[in-house]
């Protein structure tokens, strides 16, 4: 008695939904307060015996669920009990709350089966109608299996309403459930004659979606659409066709010539946009080869481009973006509106045309479109100013920088588009510049004059978007230092105060660019005193290409010739050692030779007193950074100080005396270093790791989990290839370095605290201090193996140097010929082939391939559904179908040719490599012509399939029928 | 497919949430921010698309309309057209206007559960079944009789009945 009044208390003052909307609208206090005070309400009332409080408990739950987030996870067994309620309101209240909060791991979904059951088959169809609406967004594995007999009744109820909802559930049980295909497709069929629109824009929505996952089962059903596609007078439904012959036509070649008339027509006389837009679109997506087609669609887009509504230009954009493959003519005739729409406010417009620019862009006109495109950079918002330089940048880095052929041009472009003031693609433009550096030698003098401007402004480092470009710009700087104009001025620009505000890591790379520099400048200078004096450096010479043998001293007479008259073998050997190696003499082109000699002149500025400030200046700079933070700014720091200290010393002291006598100490070291700086960093491919035979014994899936614990807290290095590239480089170096200073290096300044403190924190993973100079040899010689590949590298371009001159001779209105890019010996990232998506859910299309089969087979065998022995029929039937199809998907991977590994067999490495090598040239074509044959061999298997006795009689008779 | 369907005031509150896939109540709070961020951001008078694949997967596109202080936000892949949807918020829009006569954001406000059964009546697991709004109207009419002959027999007649029935 107690519980049914308060019961019926809790109903009288129980607030509704209304009255929670409105009080929360005239909270004036927290929201999420008012909130937990519901819930808390809400909690009690739910469990009232009485099933109006309850259920309105239910609504004002779902209420906030929806709109507020709120979780109602716990009240799901709530919303069984009010689904299962008699009364109309309470139940929609119930199965509203159920469609949005239960998901396939709610467990008590187990417990609905038979409540939904008895719904779906209720006589009022609003009942039925809540449940399918249920079903359509909760239906998991069990629903669907226990309840697909009750959707098949429905499939065919004389209610449209309730007809045309069963139909479109049907979507999601064959999802969950393939097998129901054997119980519903059939009808689901039938459905598709119906005279009734909804029911057949239903049917047409079900196969529209079912086609996106896998269409090549429906190829069958193309008679019924076509008729559809002819016949209907919907613009839903044939929106829908359309969407699905838009899939079904790549895969059948006869479609295409018998729907593209009916296509046409409706361009020409549908006044609906939404269905005309849709035939413009299957035109240039899957009609591709009808060239009148594809001219009334392409005269449509331009309607559209010059419309005055934006949603019909931006749409019109996107059509022509997606024609831009195929038919580049179509964007090249509409150029003049797509540039206009690069000014439309439309941050949509704008970027779709973008789009379009990029795809215009070609050799010839790369210089103009980013010309125009920088302007708008400049003066465009920051977000769209970042989209064009960052589209400038890929589609001009594409394929190796395929379409630019004046790099001067390019690296200058690089240079100009650092200097935006909002730009934020620092990684791609430093990755460019190492990058072009790398592979285009040509280049190389540009691009260390673009890097000397971006070094030298003091104002460009307090931008933290710039810092990954100077870091390129130093590196660059430092690598290529023999084509710096003035060497004393770009060390200026690396040691000026400002660069404190660079990060540790990029300063690092700063700071051994200085070392680069510094001793290509003692180098000179010291060359300049020895002219008399060579006899010596013959001998040290000597002595050197024992230790490095890459060095071809054959070939530096020609370049002495050719670079400069007069000057002995070994000054020039001394100059430039890296061009003996890098060019040969014959492609020195005339600016580079004359930039060469006024690089040379340039160096016989350097007299004693220069080089002794010099040397002081550096002293005094890294004298401040030898107690600096940072691990790596510290090691090299000291290196360089070390060095220094060593190399001024007998400077000074043998500055008075006999030349024939002096700095032999200091020659011997900067030799060696210069040597070491010399070898040339090419690019390497991605995949040149995998290349690398594992050694016996080397267990690469070992557990390194304990090695975390240790290095947890070491920061990460940069991600991009070519940076590492730097500091590995520099590390090498500096061993040597180290290695030679060892016994000049002592005194107290030797350990920092910071640094003492570190080892001894992280004392297992680094050796004992005192060995620490010997670690860096672990690190894998940078200069061995690239040896070898220096000597590819070389043959490689002097192919492609042949290759240029026969194209050279085709294209003579070209003023410059392209200078040779360096390509590996795979093509960088080899595309991988396209893999054929593997249909989702196979064990669907499968058995709708086996339900067709089976109709066209005998549309007498309309067995029923439950029968076991013709369930197991079928069974085995789908067994024998998929068979072949899953042979024949394995026969094909093995057709495709691997670019990842073309000579698996040999293990040497240096066959290897040659062989790859004779592949350069041919391999792309040769891939090309592979991929098309094996194709071609596809298609003509899927022919073969639709005839072979294997997959019964079911495919071949249906579509000839309709296409022949 | 329809993805889902949201109905936001140009403050950003939630009117009406609908997502036809089952997402968890965190996830829809964060799309719902995460879509009034780009509409907002939008000028008036420009193209009602939106890229919806950073917030709703891959292939998603979104459709919306601003209609006095609300959005109305379709989302959807590649099996819909982006003008017919267009038009189908012009649908669900025209229904709600014959449903409330002028309809306002206070309407939606306070007629959650009308909402949703229009919507359903147009849009069913994500697929449009019906686009006459008349047809709607009908459907809708029904229910709402069945719903209040089935609370009428409720022996504690509820205040909320009349608002309900409205």
């Amino acid at each position: 008695m107690a519980g049914s009044s308060s019961s019926i208390m809790d109903n009288l003052f129980q607030r509704t939904l209304d009255d929670l909307i409105k009080s929360m609208r005239l909270q004036l206090l927290n929201e999420s307060t008012f909130i937990s005070k519901s819930i808390e309400d809400i909690r009690r009332e739910i469990k009232s015996t009485d099933p109006q409080t309850k259920s309105t408990a239910l609504q004002k739950l779902t209420y906030l669920s929806a709109i507020h987030g709120v979780d109602m996870s716990w009240a799901s067994f709530h919303v069984v009990e009010v689904m299962s309620s008699s009364l109309f309101s309470h139940k929609r209240i119930g199965y509203h709350a159920a469609s949005i909060s239960f998901h396939d791991s709610t467990p008590v979904l187990l417990l609905i089966t038979n409540q939904l059951r008895k719904d779906l088959s209720s006589t009022n169809h609003f009942h039925a109608s809540l449940a399918l609406h249920c079903l359509s967004t909760i239906a998991t594995l069990d629903l669907s299996r226990d309840l697909t007999p009750d959707l098949f009744n429905l499939l065919s109820s004389s209610r449209v309403f309730i007809r045309n909802k069963a139909i479109a559930v049907v979507l999601r049980v064959f999802d969950k459930y393939p097998d129901a295909v054997r119980v519903c497709f059939k009808r689901l069929v039938e459905n598709l004659e119906s005279s009734d629109p909804h029911v057949v824009t239903a049917v047409i929505g079900v196969f529209c979606e079912l086609s996106s996952k896998d269409p090549r089962p429906y190829l069958q059903l193309a008679p019924e659409f076509h008729r559809i596609l002819v016949n209907s007078k919907n613009n839903w439904i044939l929106i829908k066709v359309l969407k699905i012959f838009a899939r079904l036509a790549p895969l059948e070649p006869r479609l295409g010539k018998k729907i593209v008339e009916p296509i046409c027509e409706h361009i020409r006389r549908s006044g609906a946009k939404s269905l005309v837009f849709e035939c413009v679109r299957i035109v240039i997506t899957s009609l591709s080869d009808h060239e009148s087609a594809v001219k009334l669609a392409v005269s449509k887009i331009r309607e559209l481009l010059v419309d005055q509504d934006p949603n019909l230009r931006y749409l019109g954009l996107h059509a022509l973006s997606v024609a831009a493959p195929k038919h580049l003519w179509a964007v090249l005739e509409n150029k003049d509106a797509v540039i206009k729409s690069l000014d439309d406010e439309d941050s949509n417009i704008k970027i779709e045309s973008l789009r379009l620019l990029m795809a215009m862009v070609s050799e010839s006109n790369v210089v103009e479109i980013s010309r125009v495109l920088l302007n708008y950079a400049l003066k465009s918002d920051p977000e769209f100013c970042n989209e064009i330089l960052g589209s400038v940048l890929t589609t001009c880095g594409r394929n190796d920088y395929e379409i630019i052929v004046d790099f001067d041009w390019y690296v200058s472009l690089l240079g100009e588009m650092a200097t935006i003031p909002h730009c934020q693609k620092d990684e791609e433009i430093e990755n460019q510049l190492i990058d072009i550096g790398m592979r285009v030698k040509d280049a190389r003098l540009q691009l260390v004059r673009v890097a000397r401007d971006l070094l030298i402004d003091p104002a460009l480092l307090g931008n933290v978007y710039l810092h990954r470009i100077l870091c390129a710009a130093a590196w660059v700087a430092g690598e290529y230092v023999q084509l710096v104009r003035n060497p004393l001025e770009l060390i200026d620009a690396l040691v000026q105060p400002r660069t404190n505000l660079l990060p540790p890591s990029i300063r690092a790379v700063y700071i051994n660019s200085v070392l680069k520099v510094l001793c290509f400048c003692l180098d000179c200078y010291l060359d300049q005193d020895e002219g008399t004096a060579s006899s010596y450096c013959g001998n040290l010479a000597g002595g050197q290409s024992e230790m490095f043998l890459v060095k071809t001293h054959t070939e530096a007479p020609e370049l002495v010739a050719t670079t400069r008259e007069g000057s002995n073998y070994e000054q020039d050997e001394g100059f430039n050692p890296r061009n003996t190696t890098i060019e040969s003499s014959d492609d020195l082109s005339d600016e580079n030779d004359t930039d060469r000699v006024g690089t040379l002149l340039s160096m016989k500025n350097f007299t004693h007193e220069s080089v002794v400030s010099l040397l002081n200046r550096i002293e005094l700079i890294f004298s401040s950074l030898t107690a600096n933070q940072d691990v790596e700014v510290l090691e090299r720091a000291r290196n360089i100080f070390a060095f220094v200290q060593l190399v001024k010393a007998e400077i000074i002291d043998n500055s008075g005396q006999n030349v024939d006598k002096k700095y032999t100490q200091v020659s011997a070291v900067i030799k060696s270093i210069r040597d070491a700086f010399s070898m040339e960093l090419g690019p390497v491919s991605i995949s040149a790791q995998g290349r690398v035979a594992v050694p016996d014994g080397l267990v690469l899936n070992e557990n390194l989990d304990d090695l975390k614990a240790i290095c947890g807290d070491i920061e990460l290095p940069s991600s991009s290839s070519f940076y590492t590239g730097g500091p590995q480089f520099g590390t090498a170096s500096d061993a040597s370095l180290s290695n030679l200073l060892k016994n000049d290096e002592s005194g107290p300044s030797n350990e920092s605290t910071s640094l003492l403190e570190h080892r001894k924190r992280h004392g297992l993973y680094y050796l004992a201090s005192d060995k620490s100079e010997t670690v860096p040899n672990d690190y894998p010689p940078a200069n061995d193996p690239k040896a070898n590949s220096n000597i590819n590298d070389e043959a490689d371009a002097l192919a492609k140097l042949t290759e240029q001159s026969l194209l050279l001779k085709k294209r003579t209105n070209q003023m410059k010929p392209r200078p040779v890019v360096v390509k590996l010996d795979d093509g960088d990232a080899a595309p991988i082939p396209d893999k054929r998506p593997e249909p989702i859910n196979d064990s669907l299309s499968g058995a709708i391939k086996d339900v067709l089969g089976s109709e066209a087979n005998l549309s007498v065998s309309r067995s029923n559904p439950l029968d076991k022995s013709s369930t197991k029929r079928k069974g085995k039937k789908k067994l024998g179908t998929n068979l072949p199809s899953e042979m024949k998907e394995n026969l094909g991977d093995a057709e495709k040719p691997d670019p990842e590994n073309p000579n698996p067999s040999s293990k040497s490495k240096e066959r290897r490599r040659r062989g790859k090598e004779k592949i350069v040239e041919g391999e792309e074509p040769e891939q090309r012509g592979k991929k098309k044959s094996s194709h071609r061999h596809g298609r003509h298997k899927t022919h073969q399939r639709a005839n072979s006795p294997l997959n019964v009689v079911s495919q071949a008779p249906v579509i000839p029928d309709f296409l022949l | 497919m329809i993805r889902a369907v949201l109905v936001m005031n140009t403050q950003g509150k939630p009117r009406l949430a609908k997502f036809y896939e089952f997402m968890p109540v965190e996830k829809q709070q964060e799309i719902i921010r995460n879509v009034f961020a780009v509409l907002c951001s939008r000028p008036e008078h420009v193209s009602n698309f939106v890229d919806a694949e950073s917030f709703f997967g891959p292939d998603a596109r979104l459709v919306y309309k601003h209609l006095a202080t609300l959005y109305f936000v379709f989302i959807f892949d590649g099996s819909e057209n982006e003008l017919a949807m267009l038009d189908l918020i012009q649908v669900f829009v025209e229904t709600l206007d014959k449903c409330f006569r002028n309809v306002c954001e206070l309407d939606v406000v306070f007629n959650y559960s009308k909402m949703h059964t229009i919507l359903d009546e147009i849009i069913f697991g994500g697929q449009v079944l019906e686009t006459s709004s008349t047809e709607v109207m009908k459907a809708v009419e029904e229910i709402s009789k069945l719903d209040a002959a089935s609370s009428a027999i409720n022996l504690v007649p509820k205040s909320v009945s009349s608002w309900r029935s409205r």
